[in-house]
């Protein structure tokens, strides 16, 4: 295995995990604004109780986030310093923007969060619980910025030295692909928060646990689950539409398209097989035309507009793509179902579906990984689209030996932090809320 | 092209400021992790000590973060040069810190394990603490570099006694800070025992910095030209003759003032003899990575310089009014 292989190891194993966190982190943060809202609101105390055991969650998670994100911050500067160097002018500002404008704010007010309720106001809790949301969601529009600009860089001149310039702040930061990433993201982040604790209340209420407050729980779960699969539905539809226009190699690799066609099909679910660039599966005829633009018969990019050398591993992001649109139509489908039996009276009493509810809890993670694996691994072999290759862009002096020896370190620490996270996620989902 | 140097400088200043902020804010929660066992005797006082910088360390390790992205930023030659080149060293930096952060976390959690949860906090603070100050012994002292910017050494360069001196100097530095926080924020025995440390290593680190000054103008022998590094001297003394008397009166705020103090002046010395190095080269001065030969553009470092002197004092701000919220001295019946 060579030194590139194992740095892109790495990479992929300690991004993939920190990115269980942040996921969970945004979304915990949005449903814990609504219940102090209500709290604030309605001086009900079941809301209090709901709050109080998702930032006694938040505080376990966002730890286990902070600790693997901030090897993140470092990676780029031990494995990628050739990366480092050529791109610093654009990058480097992202990341430090991130820190000043929102993870301060973030990791300060997560503190209030955690260790404040009996410190402060009910009005100061609830404008930490605003910040930490607001200041959460920053922190992932710079992280999504800097990896929109990766896939579609904009705003930047290359040097006759070769280095990439910034040219306009601006049009780096909106680049082509930041919103809509930005928007998909975030839904996905508030998808699992949603499922977490359907979840959590699902098993509360299956069991007959702690009464109001997990019937409370779960429809304020039930609701936000009717709702953010379908309008993550919109903002998927638009993230796929911004791939066909500006990285089609991408979406050709997504769909297993080989050569440029009117009228492409879309695959329900499939195999590629990439030695004899041939697609099997089952497909709507055109549909990915009439997806693109309502028109049956729009033109669709194929792999063999570029060299074969240029193209990303095809079955990997055919699988994980489809992967996730899957794990996307189970969400719609479980979603309306519970809204439907909440409309009707009979969630309380559905126990199959509450039984079913936590399942969709590593789902919802495996739907992140795998569309993260689609976004990244169709970028390649480039690591800045079109601009900069992964090959090129790694340490210069580390050595193999080195990279095995980090890679088995982190393999090692994170299968514990993994282990940890879990056992005191279910201990912290036992006790229960407090004063139950 | 003066231009350009002046928001160079200006970086120097401001990475050099968010170094800092880490050095004093997370200084003060690695030290008193690191004196966990000596401060807390019984797991009620480990859990008020603790409790002191629970809300708080989480915001303080960002000024890392911070710093560190800025360096990306403004010098992002400098930054893959030193971590790719301290590669296994940065590794370890990475392992304290993670150890670090989960532990207080696991260990309220996890009873069961909690003793082993504290070994890793003690161990990680104090090995981040150590490497840190090992980090900027090496790049002020000077590492080896090739004419590709590239680091030339191996892992054990890291460890030649200057550097190690740097590290143990900051070291004795971040933990009066632990302790002279721990006498701010708690009561009774576990602070006559942050009294007692306090005044323990107000000697240490007394007897440290002149060894660390002494050796600094006789490692750089330029820096003896340069007033500010007078100042440091001053400043640093100045706050540990202060904490002497603080601690001999039983001044509950006083020395972690005075502590701060004494950390600002060994900062600004090694800052007052960097400048404008960012790694300096041992083998061939013309292989040093400045702030000139390392930087961003001139509209990244301005576009940066507008972020920063916007945002940062708002940081401050918030981060002041959270300090508040949370003044007084420390209970264990929070959420440790």
């Amino acid at each position: 295995m060579d030194a590139l292989l194992l740095a892109r190891l790495q990479f992929a194993f300690t991004i993939g995990f920190h990115f269980l966190f942040p996921a969970m982190t945004l979304g915990v943060a949005l449903i814990i604004l609504i219940s102090e809202t209500l709290h604030l609101a309605t001086k009900n105390d079941v809301y209090r109780k709901i709050t109080d055991l998702l930032a006694r969650l938040l505080g376990l998670i966002f730890v286990v986030g902070a600790a693997t994100g901030i090897v993140m911050e470092f990676s780029f500067g031990t494995n990628w310093s050739r990366y480092s160097r050529t791109v610093g002018d654009i990058f480097g500002p992202l990341l430090a923007a991130e820190g000043v404008i929102a993870f301060f704010l973030e990791s300060v007010f997560v503190g209030v969060l955690i260790f404040g309720r009996k410190k402060v106001s009910p009005g100061v809790y609830w404008v930490s619980a605003l910040l930490v949301f607001i200041g959460g969601h920053l922190s992932a529009f710079w992280i999504i910025v800097a990896n929109s600009w990766m896939q579609t860089p904009a705003g930047y001149e290359v040097s006759a030295a070769g280095k990439v310039i910034l040219t306009d702040f601006a049009a780096a930061v909106f680049n082509p692909s930041t919103v809509a990433r930005f928007l998909h993201t975030v839904l996905a982040t508030w998808i699992t928060g949603t499922v977490l604790v359907c979840g959590i209340a699902g098993c509360y209420v299956r069991k007959g646990l702690h009464g109001e407050t997990a019937r409370t729980m779960l429809k304020i779960g039930i609701i936000l689950f009717a709702v953010t699969p379908l309008l993550q539905l919109g903002a998927a539809h638009g993230h796929a539409i911004q791939v066909i226009n500006y990285q089609p190699m991408k979406a050709a690799a997504m769909e297993g398209h080989f050569e440029t066609a009117r009228g492409a099909d879309v695959y329900i679910a499939g195999y590629v097989d990439e030695e004899n660039e041939k697609t099997y599966g089952l497909y709507i005829p055109k549909g990915l035309s009439f997806l693109y633009n309502f028109d049956f018969n729009s033109e669709i990019k194929g792999l063999r507009e570029v060299p074969k050398t240029d193209w990303p591993p095809v079955n990997l992001v055919f699988q994980a793509y489809h992967i996730m649109v899957t794990l996307g139509g189970i969400f719609i489908g479980m979603g309306l179902l519970g809204a439907l039996l909440l409309w009707t009276g009979r969630l309380y009493a559905a126990k199959w579906y509450l039984w079913l509810l936590p399942f969709l809890i590593p789902l919802a993670h495996l739907a992140h990984e795998t569309g993260w694996i689609t976004a990244e691994v169709g970028r390649q072999p480039w690591i800045i689209q079109g601009l900069m290759k992964t090959a090129q862009a790694s340490s210069v002096v580390v050595s193999k030996g080195e990279l095995a020896a980090s890679l088995t370190m982190f393999a090692l620490v994170y299968l514990l932090l993994l282990v940890m996270f879990v056992m005191l996620f279910v201990k912290i989902v036992k006790q229960g809320p407090a004063g139950e | 092209m003066e231009n350009i140097q002046n928001f160079q400088i200006l970086w120097f200043v401001l990475i050099f400021i968010l170094l800092l902020g880490y050095a004093l804010l997370d200084g003060f929660d690695l030290g008193l992790a690191a004196l966990l066992p000596l401060l807390g005797k019984t797991k009620e006082e480990k859990d008020t000590l603790i409790a002191s910088i629970g809300p708080v360390w989480d915001g303080n390790e960002v000024w890392l973060i911070t710093g560190g992205g800025a360096l990306f930023a403004a010098f992002p030659h400098a930054y893959a040069t030193a971590f790719s080149g301290f590669y296994s060293a940065m590794m370890l930096v990475l392992l304290a810190l993670i150890f670090r952060a989960v532990s207080m976390e696991f260990r309220a959690n996890d009873p069961a394990r909690a003793g082993l949860w504290e070994k890793a906090l003690i161990g990680g603070s104090a090995l981040a603490a150590l490497l840190f100050g090992v980090a900027l012994g090496n790049v002020i002292y000077g590492v080896p570099l090739d004419g590709r910017m590239e680091y030339a050494g191996s892992f054990f360069t890291l460890l030649r006694p200057v550097p190690l001196l740097f590290g143990i100097t900051g070291l004795a530095a971040v933990l009066l800070q632990g302790a002279s926080w721990a006498v701010l924020k708690t009561e009774g025995r576990v602070q006559e025992r942050s009294f007692e440390a306090a005044r323990t290593l107000t000697w240490i680190n007394a007897v440290l910095a002149v060894i660390y000054f002494v050796v600094l103008i006789y490692a750089i022998p330029r820096v003896s030209g340069n007033a500010l590094f007078y100042v440091a001297v001053a400043i640093t003394f100045a706050g540990l003759i202060g904490l002497f008397f603080s601690l001999r009166k039983k001044n509950d705020a006083g020395p972690f003032w005075e502590s701060s103090f004494s950390l600002i002046g060994l900062f600004l010395a090694a800052g007052a003899a960097q400048f404008p190095n960012l790694i300096t080269a041992s083998n061939d001065p013309n292989f040093s990575l400045t702030i000139y030969n390392s930087s961003t553009s001139l509209y990244t470092l301005q576009i940066m310089a507008v972020i920063a002197l916007a945002g940062m004092p708002i940081v401050i701000g918030y981060t002041l009014f959270v300090y508040r919220l949370f003044k007084g001295k420390a209970k264990a019946d929070g959420h440790y």
